[in-house]
């Protein structure tokens, strides 16, 4: 309402706004650079979408009808061209585009998101640490590394480990380490009721683990092909 | 607040639905508003326990359905204001209850009621997952034996993965009620003991209900055992268990065995 109402005269604004234009510039023989450019779309077919491209002609030599040529050949390929540099101004016909000078090079950030360079992979963790007891029914899987149990591990329930296992609770259920071939794996645990202890594929079952050990602080480990169940004080 | 919770086990024949019409009584008669709601569809007993079998019309399943509002299916209790009931299903089987359809139930009860005590069934399939999904509590029912036990270190296991509020990273509240407890199988060694159940559980305890007749008579005429002899063992241990759950502090009664005379006369032996 307050536009209307005043009578006077309005600026035009002027604003500035820079783009980063990609900078095509062709080299004889223009056939072999245009299949080049084909290359480029064929890889990544939205790479040039929505980007200015500016036309740099210094390296050649092309008359007006082989520069309007050129330009046909790119928008051919959905490349409109926003200017063009490096040529002299009567060589550009009336519908061609602009000459543009005063132009500055700059380092091109790709942000498409084919091209973006992978973030750094994090470093793959090697330990796996429960805080919470481990319940009848739960199956831990950890094939990278060692699981350290803070609670207990009951009846029903199994941990498989890559490396070694401790329980710092009863172990009631199942212990399986050193599952990728680890044969150097270890059992440790607060108080050994286990259901099954294995370690690289050698088991004993819970009838065959020596009843002294039972409730008391232990560890399994392989001694070539037997499995050695320890008290460990 | 109202509260969701879930009365469960895993095994069956623990004393899940006994707890539940135990536990629901005793909070309605310290003045809380309560439902009970019976998730055992196609085995439903709570009805039987809350003797309230004779005035079913509607169930949990019409409701989930959308077939009958849920005032129409809940059951007032005869002889507590504050109590109600929401019964099973007899004549369907468990795949007719849905995860949206119990949302959608339990939301709504929880805009009328100040607790709301689902009686879990046994097992645990759909009708047990569904029981413990909604809960803000669990009481988990377990006999001093090596089965129920391990049975519910299981049930603890799913509560902790497999409720909305755990998979929000929020804690369902856990306790263990110990039932069916014999003082006097325990004195000879013949259960496991107290110590070995919350060991082996790792969760706090909510009470431990004696063996006795005087649970079998008050389910036999349909009254909760809180209402049908206040001053037995069971009732009394189950009024402790209501009393702690709403956050009070009670002392833990662990049943001893009550000795004979001649127990008496000869159980102090000179040095």
């Amino acid at each position: 309402m307050d536009v209307r109402a005043d009578p006077t005269r309005q600026l035009v604004r002027l604003r500035g706004r820079s783009y980063v234009a990609f900078v095509f510039s062709p080299v004889v023989p223009i056939v072999e650079w245009l299949a080049e450019i084909d290359a480029t779309l064929a890889r990544s077919p939205g790479f040039f979408v929505g980007k200015p491209i500016v036309l740099d002609l210094a390296a050649v030599d092309l008359s007006g009808p082989a520069i309007s040529h050129l330009v046909g050949s790119l928008s051919e390929r959905s490349i409109r061209v926003l200017g063009i540099e490096g040529v002299e101004e009567d060589r550009l016909g009336a519908n061609m585009p602009p000459l543009l000078t005063g132009g500055r090079a700059c380092v091109i950030t790709r942000n498409e998101p084919a091209q973006k360079p992978e973030p750094e992979p994090k470093p793959k963790q090697t330990s796996l640490l429960l805080a919470e007891p481990v319940r009848s029914g739960q199956s831990i899987v950890f094939a990278d590394g060692d699981v350290t149990v803070l609670g207990s591990v009951g009846s029903g329930a199994e941990i498989v480990a890559g490396g070694s296992i401790h329980i710092y609770g009863t172990l009631r259920g199942r212990a399986m380490a050193g599952v990728n071939g680890n044969s150097s794996a270890r059992i440790y645990c607060q108080k050994i009721e286990a259901e099954l202890l294995a370690i690289d594929g050698y088991y004993q079952t819970a009838e065959e683990i020596d009843v002294s050990l039972r409730n008391r602080p232990a560890q399994a480990w392989l001694q070539g092909d037997t499995m050695k169940i320890t008290p460990l004080n | 607040m109202a509260k969701v919770l879930v009365v469960t086990s895993g095994k069956g024949g623990v004393g899940k639905t006994t707890t539940t019409a135990a536990l629901g009584a005793a909070l309605a008669q310290s003045g809380q508003s309560v439902v009970v709601v019976d998730f055992d569809v196609g085995l439903r007993n709570l009805d039987l326990v809350m003797g309230a079998e004779r005035r079913v019309v509607f169930d949990l399943i019409n409701v989930v359905q959308g077939i009958a509002k849920l005032p129409q299916a809940l059951i007032r209790d005869k002889r507590l204001e504050s109590l109600w009931l929401l019964p099973a299903s007899q004549t369907r089987d468990k795949d007719a209850l849905t995860d949206e359809g119990v949302g959608r139930v339990i939301e709504e009860l929880r805009s009328r009621f100040d607790w709301i005590l689902c009686d879990s069934p046994a097992g645990i399939e759909r009708g047990a997952t569904l029981a413990m999904r909604y809960a803000d509590e669990a009481v988990i029912v377990t006999n001093p034996e090596v089965s129920s036990v391990r049975d519910s270190d299981r049930i603890i296991g799913m509560l902790d993965s497999k409720t909305v509020r755990a998979e929000r990273g929020e804690r369902v509240e856990k306790h263990v009620l110990i039932t069916r407890y014999d003082p006097a199988r325990a004195a000879r060694g013949e259960m496991l003991t107290i110590d070995d159940i919350l060991e082996i559980l790792a969760t706090p305890l909510l009470g431990i209900i004696p063996e006795s007749q005087d649970v079998l008579k008050a389910s036999n005429v349909g009254t909760p055992v809180t209402l049908n002899n206040a001053e037995s063992a069971p009732a009394r241990a189950y009024v402790d268990a209501s009393r702690r759950l709403m956050g009070e502090e009670v002392a833990m009664v662990v049943p001893a065995e009550r000795k004979g005379f001649m127990n008496r006369l000869l159980g102090r032996r000179a040095a």
